[in-house]
């Protein structure tokens, strides 16, 4: 549905919108003035996603408690007035049905989803992580002639990769943005499965081998606030975590200047980061080779593999005759293919048949071959992770 | 069924029939067996499922037009097919009691079914052989498991229905044999029913 | 310690040897030792006192789905322990590893401590428990003298118990799954878990899924089937309506566990590329496949125990349930929406803001006919006359504690606070919120409940009293804390934690783990005392002035559960027949037709649990060996025709005459 239309249709009825959002907020505040304590980042957040995730939440938990907290505190009443020892409780063993009664046991959890679900609607659609911000705060409409940063994000065994290419930068565990600009991550992983999360910043996203997802944010609290893998990866998982700096202007100047004083960053490079590694120190890179996230992200970094976007590419032509584009619509998940995809045309349709018969044999050693590595299909890889990459 | 006596709470009360309710053994085995039955296709749906998500995704590799032949294919339906329609002959032989019938035309639907294992082996080690295994690409990992599944069936159907054969020679045609002769119609029927889901979902709409 | 030199396979012992066996491991070896002792003890007792035979012969054996249904309580209750040790590790690691400890478990050890939880917690305890439940009393409260496949249920049981078994092996022989307790690939896969740890996952989930499948198929059978005359649908209890939805739901997604798990077999012992990243495997197949029978698999846990509160609340509020119909069509909704929802389980996954809000709002949706069961227990306590007798002390503690568990829950549904709340400790609280508070409560309920009538003894009250004080504080004080440090936004399965103000959390958490252990130490002291007191605790009948039919026989119920089949006129059909002056029968009596005992079950799950063995451990010969004798042996039980007899008359007439309080006349009031 449109969400111009969902929104419209909201602005019909402020008033109990609004008020919802009201108790909502209150309910929030109280949930975050009980942890305030120990300042949590979700209920304490730095950002505006992530203010609305808390708001969201907090509006939903207010309207539950309106049944909740009654129904609570009838099974207490209840439970205690009509003990067996109170002679003075009606008993009444024929009272087992009431229409209207009934009617209402349904009709009262009913109300409560019906806004409950609108809220989901709207709030879902407005704050789906591939939506570009409108706002950059409650009041601050996005300013258009600000380009949005772009940091690509690669989840590896056990340590966050960020590559800035408007800046020809990178750096291990460690990111940084300034205050008020949109920023557009765009995640993948090398091998497992991870989740992109900072509290502090906004929701948490799953980083995925050969695809890509996408997670908008914006930092409006200059500081630094904790990011880490949110999906339980492996061995070095506990460790997995990074500093996130939301920094004035200059100060991100200035950082970036700091991190483009680093080594550079090629392929082979990259090979030796990628080794498993555990509770690792942030690092900083120029960026050397400017085709590495799209190598990542395609599984082609060695000589001799092929992309997953090319072949991708060239099945759907030789099958369909290059018309139907893209045969996973509707998941964003799959969006690395089907963005990468046109891009990385190139007809290249040599390798279509080849028979790769060793590749059982190439799988079964642990080590890697220079006779594997010239494989077409990305088997390198697999042969590297299989070896036991714990440390302790 | 007992449970379909009509009572009526305002009615004088009975508490207990003068004949009690009898449940002969294996009185619930055609219901449980078709939930049984149900339950596999499950798994089939998920098999086909697999094959629907994956069966473009080629790695590299072939697609189904280059590897499938049709004509043997349709062979090989025919075989099943047939197997079915000689099933069918047996139960007619067994309703009359023709237990010399039944015993011919099982070890025939025997002889189809190994026929059609026979052709299904042919194109697995020709595929393997020439490099296309399970390991291949996702569609071909996705091809095996669903046609492999249901060819394990059918090695499974064989066996039992030698199985089978055996007890009916021992027994005769008892109750309980004529049973399990009709269970194992359903499962032979159902086999039937999902290969030629696998001929048209994976080989028709795969090469056509 | 985790780094291990590589192994060649051998013919005979496959990747199996004496590396295999954590000897360096203190905790393993310790725990080892006492298992060895206390097994070596057992053992000795029971040849000691020759009891050997009489467990093999009344028990083992035995396709009577009362002592079946025992035998599964029993196993839920033994893994129950092994579980929760596992909990108390990771309690005890959490609090330790603060300011720059690593704690006393390693990634290797702890990661497989988490995984075994979860597996263990959900598959050998709560499904035996629940399993257990439904197959003691539904064929009772239907009228019944047996399940529809007697030997089956044998089967079933056994196969489950293999699967413990081999999940239990690997405890000291290999390692268990490091993934977490759905084994999401590519971690699952070779390429990051080359080890065993994920082959005894398979293979132990593989092998109970077959008893819990045919388990399921039977009971529906059961219910469909042989029920009493006049016992149409809208009359069967309501613990039965919720099994055969329970049923319905384990025919209908256990094989989806099935095909996965075996998708997932082909990757790791064949080279397929299902959930690989290789040449076109897609990792996120897998985890919609897993969570397409996972989210069923949480309301096949919960249904039954709504089922049990329903009796025990309508049972000692000495009024009829209220609303029967309305909860019934409540069942029903769950079953169907259940299938509806399971992609809550992965909102961050990245689906577009339309599935996203499609499936939160359907999950929602859920909480409708939740909703509606709670205020139908609300009202059925209305002008009550409640008697806090255990099973309702349980009852009136789950009221209040699922209803938290269901709000977390839906806020878990709304997909923007899901980002922020998924894989948090707030997600770890919500889902023992309701486990805790639904199913293991009930289970509690229930075992409070039947166990006179299992036995013909009450459980003790004091013992009792304490042992539900312990758990519901102890509940609260642990999992509090881990609400709200995941709304601080603290991640699940975290080893080693950095920041020093989260550490008295944990704290609290671990001494709230402590009450529940004493919990569970008063539940063994509740039985152990109730055995020791049997005669001053025993029971006719009727004990709780009950209304369901599984009360209107003696306690212990005789093999054959009833002498004559009951008619069955009303809902509550034991109160009917108590209002409407029935008396038990003193003559009349026939030969009773029964299944026979059977050796099959075992045989063949114990082979089952060496062809997973070997497998396991790529131990080909073995594998091949097992496999044909696990067919041979299948093919000779099938030439077994000999599977009935009869109870001669006699017997039955010794049985009635002699039974504690044959009708339940004397004990109304």
């Amino acid at each position: 549905m449109n969400i111009d239309m969902i929104q419209m249709r909201n602005r019909r009825s402020p008033f109990p919108r609004q008020l919802i959002k009201l108790a909502g907020r209150t309910t929030a505040l109280g949930l975050a003035a009980l942890l305030s304590a120990c300042s949590g980042d979700v209920m304490s957040p730095a950002g505006h996603v992530a203010v609305q995730l808390r708001n969201i939440m907090g509006i939903s938990t207010f309207l539950m408690l309106l049944i909740v907290i009654p129904v609570m505190v009838a099974v207490c009443i209840f439970a205690w007035h009509y003990r067996a020892s109170n002679k003075r409780a009606e008993y009444d063993p024929e009272f087992h049905h009431s229409t209207s009664l009934e009617l209402l046991t349904w009709a009262a959890p009913l109300t409560i989803i019906v806004w409950l679900g609108a809220i989901t609607w709207v709030g879902t659609h407005q704050l789906d992580p591939y939506r570009p911000l409108e706002k950059i705060d409650a009041r601050t409409p996005v300013d258009p002639d600000v380009e949005p940063l772009i940091i690509q994000t690669v989840s590896m065994d056990w340590k966050w990769m960020f590559i800035y290419p408007q800046y020809g930068i990178a750096t291990i565990n460690e990111v940084a943005a300034p205050i008020d600009r949109p920023i557009k991550f765009e995640l993948t992983s090398t091998e497992v499965m991870n989740a992109f999360h900072v509290p502090a910043l906004a929701g948490m996203i799953y980083t995925m081998a050969g695809m890509q997802t996408t997670l908008w944010a914006v930092g409006n609290d200059p500081g630094v606030y904790e990011g880490r893998s949110s999906h339980y990866s492996g061995a070095g998982f506990s460790g997995m975590s990074f500093d996130f700096h939301v920094l004035q202007q200059t100060e991100f100047d200035q950082w970036i200047g700091k991190v483009e004083q680093g080594e550079a960053l090629d392929r082979q490079y990259y090979f030796e980061l990628a080794e498993p590694s555990e509770n690792v120190e942030p690092m900083f890179f120029s960026l050397a080779d400017p085709d590495l996230y799209h190598a990542i992200l395609n599984r082609c970094l060695r000589p001799g593999e092929v992309c997953m976007d090319e072949q991708m590419m060239n099945e759907h032509a030789r099958k369909n005759g290059g018309v139907k584009g893209a045969h996973h619509g509707g998941a964003h998940a799959m969006s690395a293919e089907e963005q990468a995809g046109p891009a990385k045309a190139s007809g290249n349709g040599t390798e279509e048949l080849q028979v790769d018969a060793n590749q059982d044999s190439s799988r079964a050693t642990p080590d890697t071959d220079p006779g594997t590595e010239l494989e077409p299909v990305s088997m390198s890889d697999r042969s590297r992770a299989a070896q036991p990459g714990q440390q302790n | 069924m007992s449970s379909t006596m009509e009572t009526s709470p305002d009615q004088a009360r009975v508490w207990h029939l003068d004949e009690e309710p009898h449940h002969e053994e294996g009185h619930s085995t055609p219901l449980g067996f078709w939930m049984y039955l149900m339950s596999d296709c499950l798994i089939f749906a998920i098999l086909f499922a697999t094959y629907a998500v994956l069966g473009d995704r080629y790695g590299g590799g072939p697609d189904q037009k280059a590897l499938f032949d049709l004509w043997l294919i349709a062979l090989n339906t025919a075989m099943l097919l047939l197997s079915s329609i000689t099933y069918g002959f047996a139960m007619l032989h067994m309703d009359r009691g023709n237990q010399q019938g039944l015993r011919k035309w099982l070890l025939i639907t025997a002889a189809f079914g190994a026929a059609f294992l026979v052709i299904e082996l042919y194109e697995f080690y020709h595929l393997i052989h020439a490099g296309y295994g399970p390991s291949r690409s996702a569609f071909l990992s996705s091809f095996f498991a669903l046609v492999g599944t249901h060819g394990l069936h059918v090695t499974f159907g064989i066996v039992w229905l030698f199985v089978l054969l055996a007890q009916i020679k021992k027994h005769g045609l008892t109750n309980s044999n004529k049973r399990r002769v009709e269970t194992l119609s359903m499962f032979w029927h159902f086999l039937d029913v999902i290969w030629i889901g696998v001929f048209t979902i994976v080989y028709l709409m795969g090469t056509i | 310690m985790a780094t291990e030199a590589i192994h060649e396979p051998t013919f005979l012992l496959g990747k199996l040897g004496w590396h295999s066996i954590p000897l360096y491991d203190p905790v393993i070896l310790g725990t080892f030792i006492g298992v060895v002792v206390l097994g070596t003890l057992l053992v000795g007792a029971l040849t000691y006192y020759k009891l050997w035979s009489y467990l093999w012969t009344e028990w083992f054996t035995s396709v009577d789905h009362k002592k079946i249904g025992i035998m599964y309580m029993v196993l839920g209750l033994v893994m129950f322990l092994r579980g929760f040790a596992d909990a108390i590790m990771m309690r005890l690691q959490q609090v330790l590893a603060f300011n720059g400890s690593e704690g006393y478990l390693n990634a290797h050890h702890y990661d497989q401590v988490f995984t075994a939880h979860g597996v263990i917690m959900i598959f050998f305890v709560a499904m035996p428990f629940v399993t257990g439940l439904m197959n003691y009393a539904v064929p009772l409260q239907i009228g019944a003298r047996d399940v529809s496949f007697p030997f089956l249920n044998n089967f079933s049981f056994w196969m489950t118990a293999s699967g413990a078994g081999l999940t239990m092996i690997s405890l000291f022989v290999g390692e268990y799954a490091k993934t977490g307790w759905l084994a999401f690939p590519p971690l699952s896969e070779l390429s990051s878990s080359p080890d065993v740890g994920v082959d005894y996952y398979i293979w132990g989930l593989q092998i109970a899924g077959v008893g819990t499948t045919l388990s399921g198929i039977n009971l529906l059978a059961t219910i469909i089937k042989m029920r009493a005359p006049g016992m149409t649908l809208m009359r069967m209890p309501i613990f039965t309506w919720t099994s055969l939805c329970t049923n319905v739901l384990i025919v209908a997604s256990f094989p989806v566990l099935t095909a996965t798990l075996a998708l997932l077999t082909l990757d790791r012992y064949m080279g397929a590329n299902f959930f690989t990243n290789e040449v076109g495997g897609n990792p996120m197949l897998y985890i919609n496949l897993i969570w397409i029978w996972g989210h069923p698999e949480v309301y096949i846990l919960i249904l039954p125990l709504f089922g049990v509160f329903s009796e025990v609340v309508a049972t000692f509020s000495a009024k009829r349930l209220f609303g029967y119909s309305s909860m019934v069509y409540a069942t029903i909704c769950i079953t169907i929406l259940s299938y509806l929802v399971w992609l809550h389980h992965f909102f961050t996954m990245g689906s577009g803001a339309t599935v996203n809000s499609f499936f939160g709002i359907a999950t929602m949706i859920i909480s409708i006919p939740t909703g509606a069961k709670l205020f139908n227990w609300l009202f059925t306590m209305y002008r009550g006359r409640i008697r806090y007798e255990l099973p309702m002390m349980w009852a009136v503690a789950f009221m209040l504690t699922f209803a938290i568990g269901g709000m977390t829950g839906v806020m878990l549904a709304v997909p923007p606070a899901d980002f922020i709340l998924h894989n948090s400790l707030f997600l770890v609280a919500h889902f023992h919120n309701v486990i805790i508070g639904g199913v293991v409560f009930g289970v509690f309920a229930g075992i409070n409940y039947w166990f006179p009538k299992a036995f013909g003894f009450k459980l003790d009250r004091f013992w009792g009293l304490i042992s539900f004080w312990c758990w519901v504080i102890g509940f609260w004080v642990a999992f509090t804390p881990l609400y709200i440090v995941g709304l601080m936004g603290v991640t699940r399965r975290m080893r080693v934690f950095d920041d020093p103000s989260l550490h008295i959390w944990f704290i609290i958490a671990g001494f709230g783990a402590l009450f529940i252990a004493a919990g569970i130490f008063a539940l063994l002291m509740q039985i152990f005392v109730s055995i020791k007191n049997r005669k001053a605790l025993a029971v006719d009948g009727d004990p709780w002035d009950a209304r369901t039919l599984e009360w209107a026989t003696s306690s212990p119920p005789p093999d054959y559960n009833f002498a004559f089949t009951p008619v069955v006129y009303a809902v509550d059909a034991w109160s009917d027949m108590k209002a409407n002056g029935y008396t038990a029968p003193t003559s009349g009596f026939k030969p009773i037709h029964m299944p026979r005992s059977s050796g099959a079950g075992v045989i063949l799950s114990g082979i089952a649990l060496v062809l997973g063995f070997a497998l396991v451990w790529h131990i080909w010969w073995l594998a091949v060996v097992s496999f044909v004798g696990l067919i041979a042996a299948a093919i000779r039980h099938t030439f077994d025709y000999d599977r009935d007899y009869h109870i001669p008359v006699e017997t039955v007439i010794r049985t009635e005459t002699g039974r504690l309080a044959p009708s339940g006349v004397s004990t109304q009031g």
